[in-house]
């Protein structure tokens, strides 16, 4: 870990030294015929391999669809799990194309990377894990607990900020990797785990009994995840941004991958504009015509994917919740494309 | 026609050119002021270029982040730390740390490697296969593998804080920690201290009194009771005349962990742990390589003299080891100290996982981070070798050599 973060910090210090930053993302991807894209080291729902060896997961699917705008092969993308630490000197140095590694949108990230955020794919929250036997029920009973936290994510700050500010005192212990944190969460380092509430509910299931353990009620925080690129490419940005907005809208407007066919001969002038059968938009993206079928035929709308890695299909079964679309009591809400 | 003597060249100007050019003159001379040129150039290039394209790229760069508030907690700090700090004091923190843990771990190595290297040459067969069997052991298992392996073992061995092992409900030991009662300074403390101070310099004296006698006199003089006496004997009278020097915080437990009290975390345990047990057994190899390097014969004069096993050791062969250790046994203090930044995979808040991880990921700011920490390890590195050098410097001209 630590000879991969000086890799990288390497790789960024001789990057930026030798010359003006490349603008052509897209370019430089069609060429290499590959996209990189920075996922966990593991994650399951988010990003995870499988037994064998391929990539699965919302992040994982995100950086497919993208693939899939570009090649009309979501297969073409090679994936690069970085620890927390890593994740933005690896994007900065150009590494990896997109990182698409549940990533909290803030202020000073969005800032002072040299990197933005493309939209949110995840609205999450920080809430924390004990033993049922604690007996626990609120975060507010915490007072004097011991904490297990990964290091490198915004989870510490607002830890700090959430006992402070109800004047409990805690011991705070971080470690470098989630299942480091995990491991010594289970062998009763520490009462509480705390993380995004979707890892909690996803490292639950390494855990030997998921049941002996409960996430409290409490959400302390917003934590919307999404991917970033690099500062300096515009056009990279914009593919990036409305990849994620046509899954949405692909939800909105019904399509899904199995009638994905169908719907593309349909007359509305709403799906004609979004099929690229009328009109080019897709080409001002810098892609085909084509573009959002590609997508919704490789990974499915928004909707599916949700379902297919963290809801009801999945393991973890959690709720959609604020993920639902804005029409359907979420806020999940994508800008028309026309 | 006199043949007139040609003059010799000025020997300062020789000797100038040869210190400048070596073997080759003035033309090696103008050769070394190019490459020292282009050299400088090119880390000119380097660090513009990089300020250039951050700026480009609208990176924050700079050290301005050092003055911000850090924000997050650290599990064990050695100087008073919140979460309201900045990132300097992070930084102190984070060093402090890591140099608490080297020198703990130095201390270990050093005493088990001393030992287990002895063992392997003790005449007793069993002691030196078991000696043997440690060195091969644990060299060649992973330090990584090892580090986890006695944090995982020493937390599953140990209860939950409320079935804490307690000895006379005054000192706990739980998977927090070990949790013992804290020191406070109490009206006599300071009469303590001076007490304890002078009883010290008293025993110097004794002992450098005692040596003059035996090398002026040829009288031993036997010093250790009367040292124990004044170590104990005057902070007593210091007490008891003044007041308890102390008074002891107990921890009692509260909620889910024990308040008051002072606390061992386990992460520095198993950390310490695993890099003593680890370098000794290169230190071991190290120190068995010095002793037989110091020919047997040496060994058999001392015996003839009449010496013990230990005293022959002691007196002639160790002094003589020494000074083929001392190069080898500061390289492996470098590495405990370097390999100390493994903390982080075990939670222990040492520079590495607090500032190169966690300030780094807070700031984004990895070229000064990095270039910091880099520093900053460089630095202890050379202070360790310094010391060791001049130790080594002191130890050559006490042998005569």
């Amino acid at each position: 870990m630590k000879c991969v973060s000086l890799v990288f910090t390497l790789a960024l210090a001789a990057g930026l030294s030798t010359g003006v930053a490349d603008a052509q993302t897209l370019k430089t991807v069609t060429d290499r015929g590959m996209l990189s894209c920075g996922v966990s080291q593991g994650l399951p729902g988010f990003s995870l391999p499988d037994d064998k060896g391929n990539w699965t997961g919302m992040d994982v699917e995100v950086c497919r669809a993208v693939a899939a705008a570009i090649f009309n092969d979501p297969s073409k993308v090679k994936f690069v799990p970085l620890s927390a630490k890593d994740r933005f000197t690896a994007l900065q140095s150009g590494e990896i194309d997109v990182l698409s590694r549940d990533t909290t949108w803030t202020l000073s990230r969005d800032t002072s990377l040299g990197a933005n955020f493309t939209g949110v794919t995840y609205y999450d929250g920080q809430g924390f894990m004990v033993k049922k036997s604690l007996k626990v029920n609120s975060a507010l009973e915490l007072n004097s607990a011991s904490v297990c936290v990964q290091t490198g994510t915004t989870t510490e700050q607002n830890l700090a900020d959430y006992f402070k500010s109800n004047n409990m005192k805690y011991e705070v212990i971080a470690f470098g990797t989630a299942d480091e944190t995990i491991k010594a969460y289970e062998s009763g380092r520490c009462d509480v785990f705390t993380s995004d509430v979707s890892q909690l509910y996803a490292e639950r299931l390494k855990l030997s009994s998921p049941a002996d353990h409960m996430v409290l009620p409490e959400v302390i925080s917003k934590e919307p995840l999404g991917p970033m690129v690099r500062h300096g490419d515009d056009q990279w940005f914009d593919l990036v941004k409305w990849v994620l907005f046509a899954m949405v809208d692909a939800e909105e407007l019904g399509i899904t991958q199995k009638n994905v066919d169908d719907m593309a001969k349909s007359d509305k002038p709403e799906l004609k504009r979004v099929f690229g059968t009328d009109g080019n938009l897709g080409e001002q993206l810098g892609l085909t015509k084509d573009w959002v079928s590609r997508i919704v035929k490789a990974v499915g709308n928004y909707g599916e994917v949700y379902e297919r890695n963290v809801g009801s299909g999945s393991r973890l079964g959690i709720a959609r919740g604020l993920n639902q679309l804005w029409n359907k009591g979420g806020i999940q809400y994508a800008p028309p494309i026309r | 026609m006199s043949i007139e003597p040609r003059r010799p060249p000025s020997q300062f100007i020789a000797r100038l050119r040869h210190a400048l050019g070596g073997q080759a003159g003035w033309s090696g001379f103008v050769l070394q002021l190019l490459f020292l040129a282009a050299t400088l150039w090119i880390g000119y290039e380097i660090v513009a270029n990089a300020r250039a394209n951050l700026q480009s790229q609208r990176i924050t760069s700079g050290f301005g982040f050092l003055s911000n508030t850090a924000g997050f907690d650290v599990s064990q700090s050695l100087i008073p730390y919140s979460g309201s700090d900045t990132y300097t004091r992070v930084f102190l923190v984070g060093l402090l740390n890591t140099l608490l843990v080297s020198v703990i771990g130095i201390f270990f190595a050093t005493v088990i490697g001393f030992v287990v290297a002895l063992g392997r040459l003790s005449p007793n067969w069993l002691l030196s296969r078991i000696s043997g069997g440690y060195v091969e052991l644990v060299r060649n298992l992973p330090l990584l593998f090892q580090i986890l392996f006695w944090y995982l073992a020493v937390l599953a061995a140990l209860p939950s804080p409320r079935q804490s092992v307690s000895l006379f409900d005054v000192v706990f030991l739980n998977n927090r920690g070990l949790v013992i009662p804290r020191p406070i300074a109490g009206p006599g403390f300071e009469a303590f201290a001076v007490a304890i101070l002078i009883a010290i310099a008293a025993a110097l004296l004794l002992r450098i009194h005692a040596r003059r006698r035996l090398f002026e006199g040829g009288k031993p003089m036997v010093v250790w009771p009367y040292v124990i006496a004044l170590l104990i004997g005057l902070p007593l009278l210091a007490a008891l005349v003044f007041g308890a020097p102390f008074s002891f915080e107990l921890p009692v437990l509260r909620g889910f962990n024990f308040a008051g009290g002072s606390r061992v975390i386990p992460e520095l345990v198993a950390l310490t742990l695993a890099l003593s047990i680890y370098t000794a057994a290169f230190i071991a190899e190290i120190v068995r390589a010095g002793i037989q390097s110091v020919h047997k014969g040496q060994m058999e004069a001392g015996a003839s003299l009449g010496l013990t096993r230990g005293a022959v050791l002691r007196l002639i062969v160790v002094p003589q080891a020494l000074r083929v250790i001392l190069p080898p046994l500061t390289s492996q203090y470098l590495n405990l100290t370097k390999n100390s930044s493994l903390a982080v995979a075990i939670g222990y808040p040492d520079l590495f996982s607090v500032f190169a991880g966690t300030t780094l990921s807070q700031t984004g700011q990895a070229i000064e981070i990095i270039a910091i920490t880099m520093g900053v390890y460089l630095l202890i590195s050379l202070l360790t070798s310094a010391i060791m050098n001049f130790y080594g410097w002191r130890l050559g001209r006490s042998l005569g050599a």
